[in-house]
């Protein structure tokens, strides 16, 4: 298929080094890192001890005075809060609305990436079952706990009426959004999509990350010697796409594709990977020496940062690479679009952020890891989303529109 | 408008355990008749993940598997359009119950079987793909969207697409806040438009600014399963499938707009 440009035309991130494209900038400027040591009863489990975990989150601050506006009360839990936080920074409303009033309501769909969608509130709900082992009367199931919750919120809040729906793959899930999207426009079934995704922190995922014994007891060190697991993050992106119009950035191509190896290992090889990363390019149209920067998945587990490098070295040689995650954690569910907007502030600002936390690169991972930032101009980036479940996924980006869309 | 061909086609639900068995139903030739059917048998699961994978996963790939023997297609070749409202709600209820219970040591493998996209990964697995394989929601309109990604994907690629449907009911207390009805899943292979041979062909219609009404089923009972089960929404569509005539039928996505699609049998 014949993959055709896609204008990025707005684009806004929020995680725990701050709100807006403008605190994601800087921090990865001055290489401020948002991570924290891990306490029990954080805010998202305030009303319980929890569990007792040697490592540390990217939290978002400030979530729990967060209010969403009356008529969407029922949306109310920490991922929608989080969500409506990341949609309002940078304008990006704005912007949005105006696409639909540009193209109509149901030529914009709504699709958002997330993993765990509500279940912080339903922790917590189950916390506060009553004597009959009942939910409290105020759970409301489909505007929180289900996974269409998030995009649901965010279609109100735009006045979106085309497709609207979340896309669920673990931590590809946001990556999958900028495929699916572009599939609907070449399809002349929209003109233009509001992409995104949402996670927040639970006990859900710390519980189950430190069964698999994946946590890392420090600040997550990604391709390092000594790397020893993940750090967990929140986070909300989200990106304004349109099939026809002029912007700094175009979305040039995407590839997906499955491990067939196991549920929860990536393989060893890193064999999906490497099929995802050459799909997106060949979508685009594109030779590996086209792209300047990719930014990694790099989730900095003994197993997961070995697989990917040798994808990518098998991939792309010696091209400058590096993960993003020591600056805000794994954000699982938003990883994909919070990295996606990385890679596209490094094309936007000639600006390529290093590896935060790393200091000694591991031999057995053979791609080019960039420790340091790097100013330079670049023209084509690549980012990689990988998943529980096998499921992986690679979007390029790049400031020529390559492809355009004539209809 | 988008515009694909059905080349094959696979029902699990109680009492309706194939398409055949579904179509005399679904066509009127032969009463509903709501039956506990025998657990799956998940022939394409290799044993280890057999032993793993849950009741939501079993169902969908026995869905996934008659649709592709139907079609005679290599799965390895074909993408695959997981869609569910509520993933493995089994999993979610036994992890919130721990969870509040104090108990935090979630074992590995309920972890891995709590993620939306585990029968897509199960699958994946099972059949050895490569291919790109998604999982999404759309709360009561997953089906629909699902439909909609797979005849777009189908168009784009320019090959045969598997998707599957499947939902079933969470435990108490969660049940209460979300009833469902019985466990379901729906399966068909979408190709290009031209595609010979095919079961039926569809034209996919956005229903902007017509007030429709969703379409309903004759029989009672299907009916108020189609109305209680994510899944089932999309039983009309598999009811024109098994009809000699051509169709339309109105399916209700997930902010309520219609969508529109023609069934023209082959």
């Amino acid at each position: 298929m014949t993959f055709e440009s896609v204008a990025v035309s707005a684009h806004t991130a929020t995680t725990a080094v701050g709100r807006g494209q403008g605190a994601l900038l800087d921090a990865l400027r001055t290489r401020r890192g948002g991570l924290k040591r891990y306490q029990a009863r954080q805010d998202f489990a305030s009303d319980s001890e929890g569990p007792a975990l040697a490592t540390w989150i990217g939290e978002v601050e400030g979530l729990q005075s967060i209010t969403l506006p009356q008529q969407w009360s029922r949306y109310d839990c920490r991922n929608n809060r989080l969500a409506w936080l990341g949609l309002h920074q940078d304008d990006f409303v704005a912007q949005a609305r105006a696409a639909v009033a540009r193209y109509g309501a149901a030529r914009v769909a709504v699709i958002i990436g997330t993993s765990t969608s509500g279940i912080a509130h339903a922790e917590g709900a189950y916390r506060a079952r009553d004597s009959q082992g009942r939910l409290p009367e105020s759970f409301s199931y489909s505007t929180t706990l289900n996974n269409f919750s998030a995009p649901a919120l965010v279609a109100h809040a735009i006045g979106a009426s085309g497709p609207t729906f979340a896309i669920s793959t673990a931590c590809s899930s946001s990556a999958k959004v900028f495929a699916a999207a572009a599939r609907l426009m070449q399809a002349r079934w929209i003109d233009a999509a509001i992409v995104g995704g949402v996670d927040s922190l639970c006990l859900t995922t710390l519980c189950g990350f430190s069964a698999l014994d994946l946590l890392s007891p420090h600040p997550c060190r990604p391709f390092d010697r000594a790397r020893s697991g993940i750090s967990i993050g929140e986070g909300a992106g989200f990106a304004l796409l349109e099939a026809r119009a002029q912007a700094p950035a175009y979305l040039l191509g995407a590839g997906e594709s499955s491990d067939a190896h196991h549920m929860s290992t990536p393989h060893p090889e890193g064999l999906g990977a490497r099929l995802a990363m050459s799909g997106a390019l060949a979508s685009a149209g594109l030779t590996p020496d086209a792209v300047d920067y990719v930014n990694l998945h790099g989730t900095a587990t003994r197993s997961n940062d070995p697989a990917e490098g040798r994808a990518v070295a098998g991939v792309f040689g010696s091209t400058a690479s590096s993960s993003t995650k020591g600056w805000f954690g794994h954000l699982l569910g938003a990883a994909g679009i919070v990295e996606s907007i990385v890679a596209l502030l490094a094309l936007e600002h000639g600006m390529l952020p290093g590896t935060l936390n790393t200091t000694d690169p591991d031999p057995d991972c053979p791609n080019a890891v960039l420790l340091d930032n790097e100013a330079r101009d670049i023209d084509v980036v690549l980012s990689n989303s990988f998943g529980f479940g096998g499921s992986n996924c690679s979007v390029v980006f790049g400031r020529e529109n390559r492809r355009p869309n004539v209809s | 408008m988008i515009a694909c061909a059905v080349i094959g086609i696979g029902v699990f639900g109680p009492g309706l355990p194939d398409w055949s068995a579904a179509r005399q139903a679904l066509s009127g030739s032969a009463p509903y008749v709501r039956a506990d059917n025998a657990a799956p048998a998940s022939g394409l699961l290799p044993a280890a993940e057999r032993r793993r994978a849950t009741p939501s996963t079993r169902i969908a790939l026995t869905a996934a598997q008659q649709a592709l023997t139907h079609a005679g297609l290599d799965a390895t070749k074909v993408p695959a359009v997981f869609g569910s409202s509520s993933g493995n709600p089994d999993i979610i209820h036994d992890i919130c119950a721990m969870l509040a219970a104090g108990d935090y040591q979630i074992s590995p493998t309920k972890f891995h079987n709590s993620v939306h996209n585990a029968a897509s990964g199960y699958y994946s697995i099972a059949v050895a793909s490569h291919r790109a394989v998604t999982s999404l929601c759309a709360f009561d309109g997953t089906a629909p969207a699902a439909l909609l990604e797979a005849a777009v994907q189908a168009g784009a690629a320019q090959t045969p697409v598997l998707m599957v449907c499947y939902d079933m009911p969470y435990p108490f207390p969660l049940s209460e806040a979300r009833p469902t009805i019985d466990a379901w899943a729906l399966a068909l292979v979408l190709a290009p438009a031209a595609f010979e041979p095919a079961v039926a062909r569809l034209t996919l219609i956005d229903g902007a600014g017509q007030e429709a009404a969703d379409t309903a089923l004759t029989d009672i009972a299907l009916e108020s399963i189609r109305l209680g089960n994510p899944t089932a929404r999309m039983l009309p569509l598999f009811a024109a499938l098994a009809q000699p005539s051509v169709r339309e039928v109105v399916l209700r996505q997930g902010n309520g707009r219609p969508l529109r699609v023609t069934v023209a049998p082959c």
